[in-house]
């Protein structure tokens, strides 16, 4: 039970090239995460049918949907997969009963004469808190019950596979933390392949297990979701999961490596790979100096605050010689960090960069 | 007073436009999925008919029609004989009425927003249900504007008209062109009786249009 995809098609001026299995149950839940543009909806609505790649080839739970070579190219009405999509994209002119009744047994008009029928819907409106709406009409429902109705409209096809495309982004936000949880609780005996489309790495690090991240058609980074973000490796994937300090790196030494624009030379836990391009830290992972820190240890002057609510972030810049890395003072960049404490009123701070916090990238994945 | 003009005009403008959605709905979604070159190339044919002169489409259906065509030949092997009969004012309605038919539906078609039949697609529905289901009732609204346009333009037919069908009262002769041989014959009280009909008529379909209401939601 699994989806198993190597595709590539290309447009004008963008190139999507993607290869990677999902496999299935809760522990198989798949995310895609990437900016918007970066073809992860495409990449779904290829699994789907609903686009035709250039080639390469999809099978979905062992059964050929796509290849180029053989000129396989099941529609979509075949390939059993469920798609929620962002829109929910409900029929407007069918009341909720009548959206999920004409899903029931993939539309076949002998399913909806059959006399089980009626009492099929019914569960499903029941099961998904929608009994009473079954005679409005989309039009008349807030954004999370038309994405209940979809979702239970969804599952009245019996999907082999499930597609989620961004199903939280049309919702406010006061109200996506309830739905995701409901979706997630909705889904969670459900036994195929789960693919999730986000732009939002919170909502992929709760949702799923899995995770791949995409960057301008090809992939940055696959692997474990709590892998992917201890070690993003490249600079989309650490920029995607939320890495906001990244700058140009050199390697210096076995563990050791040299950042112009920061004017650091840092201390690193692991062996410094020789393609590194780039380095990393997260804002919450700089810290004041503990007496047992004994490297990667600097003073920094506080560039500017900015405060929110419960929290107060500063950008620093490192008060070591000039020259140190190779860097002028006037030109470093700020470190972003989350500040300790909301009275930290000192204009010079001495804080360490942990040596297992050090990321070390590269640019691609290529 | 002889209301035979009526009776045929009404009964030509129905079956016309009839006609027109028979073959301009199908068209329109022939169209609206197409892409490129062949998409403009069929389009801009489908559209001709509202853009000709009249006459011009006249002159083309008695080409097509006639005595000497492969088509006139067939239908006369059968019996039938089109110019100068009454099924000769329903084609020229139906031509004129077709582009609003087609053009209306086709733009109500393209509205519909893609994820909603990709969607319908995902769940299993078959083409055919997609198209009865969910493309139909919610292009409503476009498909009753169409076919409130059609039968107006269908009404108001007189080129294409004259030429096929001619002016043969009680059989061929509608409001249009008894206008036109009433005034010519100088029967101006009787050409003005006409006008007032049709102008009465015109503007009930018009008020019509603008009562066509939202789609049922």
């Amino acid at each position: 039970m699994s989806i198993l995809i190597d595709i590539r098609k290309t447009y004008k001026n963008f190139t999507l090239n993607v290869a990677f299995s999902a496999s299935s149950g809760q522990t198989g839940r798949t995310g895609l995460l990437g900016e918007s543009g970066c073809g992860k909806s495409l990449t779904l609505r290829c699994i789907a049918g609903i686009e035709k790649p250039d080639s390469g080839f999809i099978e979905i739970n062992g059964k050929t949907v796509f290849d180029s070579e053989s000129g396989i190219n099941l529609a979509p009405q075949l390939r059993n997969t469920g798609y929620l999509f962002q829109s929910y994209a409900l029929f407007p002119t069918m009341t909720v009963g009548e959206n999920i009744g004409i899903a029931c047994g993939r539309g076949t008009a002998a399913e909806r004469t059959k006399p089980g029928h009626r009492s099929k819907v019914r569960e499903l409106l029941d099961q998904y808190r929608i009994g009473e709406l079954a005679d409005r009409y989309p039009s008349q429902l807030s954004g999370g019950q038309q994405q209940r109705v979809a979702l239970a409209r969804m599952l009245a096809s019996d999907p082999e596979v499930i597609l989620l495309d961004e199903p939280l982004s049309a919702l406010d936000s006061f109200l996506r933390r309830q739905v995701e949880e409901e979706l997630s609780a909705s889904l969670s005996r459900f036994p195929g392949s789960i693919v999730f489309v986000s732009h939002d790495r919170d909502e992929v690090f709760r949702f799923c297990k899995k995770m791949i991240i995409l960057d301008s058609g090809s992939i940055a980074r696959e692997g474990p979701r709590d892998e992917v973000f201890a070690d993003p490796q490249t600079v989309p994937a650490a920029r995607l999961t939320g890495c906001k300090n990244i700058a140009v790196a050199t390697k210096a030494g076995e563990r050791r490596i040299a950042v112009p624009s920061w004017g650091l030379i840092l201390e690193t836990e692991r062996p410094v790979p020789d393609g590194i391009t780039h380095a990393g830290i997260r804002a919450h992972h700089i810290r004041a100096v503990k007496e047992t820190d004994t490297v990667n240890c600097f003073n920094f002057a506080v560039e500017s605050r900015s405060e929110a609510p419960f929290s107060v972030t500063e950008y620093v810049t490192a008060l070591t010689a000039s020259g140190v890395a190779g860097s002028e003072r006037n030109y470093r960049e700020p470190i972003c960090m989350e500040s300790s404490g909301l009275t930290g009123k000192e204009r010079t701070e001495r804080l360490c960069l942990p040596p297992d916090r050090i990321l070390m990238l590269t640019l691609s994945n290529a | 007073m002889d209301w035979s003009p009526l009776v045929i005009s009404i009964k030509t403008s129905i079956a016309g436009t009839g006609i027109a959605l028979l073959l301009g709905i199908p068209a329109a979604r022939l169209v609206a999925n197409m892409r490129g070159k062949s998409r403009a190339i069929l389009d801009g044919v489908f559209t001709l008919p509202m853009v000709l002169p009249p006459t011009v489409l006249g002159f083309f259906l008695l080409v097509i029609f006639g005595r000497n065509s492969p088509v006139g030949q067939l239908l006369l092997s059968f019996g039938i004989r089109v110019i100068f009969s009454w099924e000769a004012t329903v084609i020229a309605a139906a031509v004129v009425a077709f582009p609003l038919v087609y053009r209306t539906v086709r733009a109500s078609f393209e509205q519909i927003d893609r994820s909603v039949l990709h969607a319908a697609k995902t769940l299993g529905l078959s083409e055919r249900t997609i198209f009865l289901k969910i493309m139909i009732p919610m292009a409503r609204p476009g498909i009753a504007g169409g076919t409130i346009l059609a039968f107006a333009r269908a009404l108001g037919e007189f080129g294409a008209t004259i030429m096929i069908a001619g002016n043969i009262p009680g059989r061929t002769q509608t409001v249009p062109v008894a206008i036109y041989f009433a005034a010519e014959g100088g029967n101006m009280t009787r050409a003005l009786n006409w006008v007032i009909i049709i102008v009465l008529i015109s503007f009930s379909v018009v008020a019509l249009l603008n009562t066509v209401g939202e789609p049922k939601q």
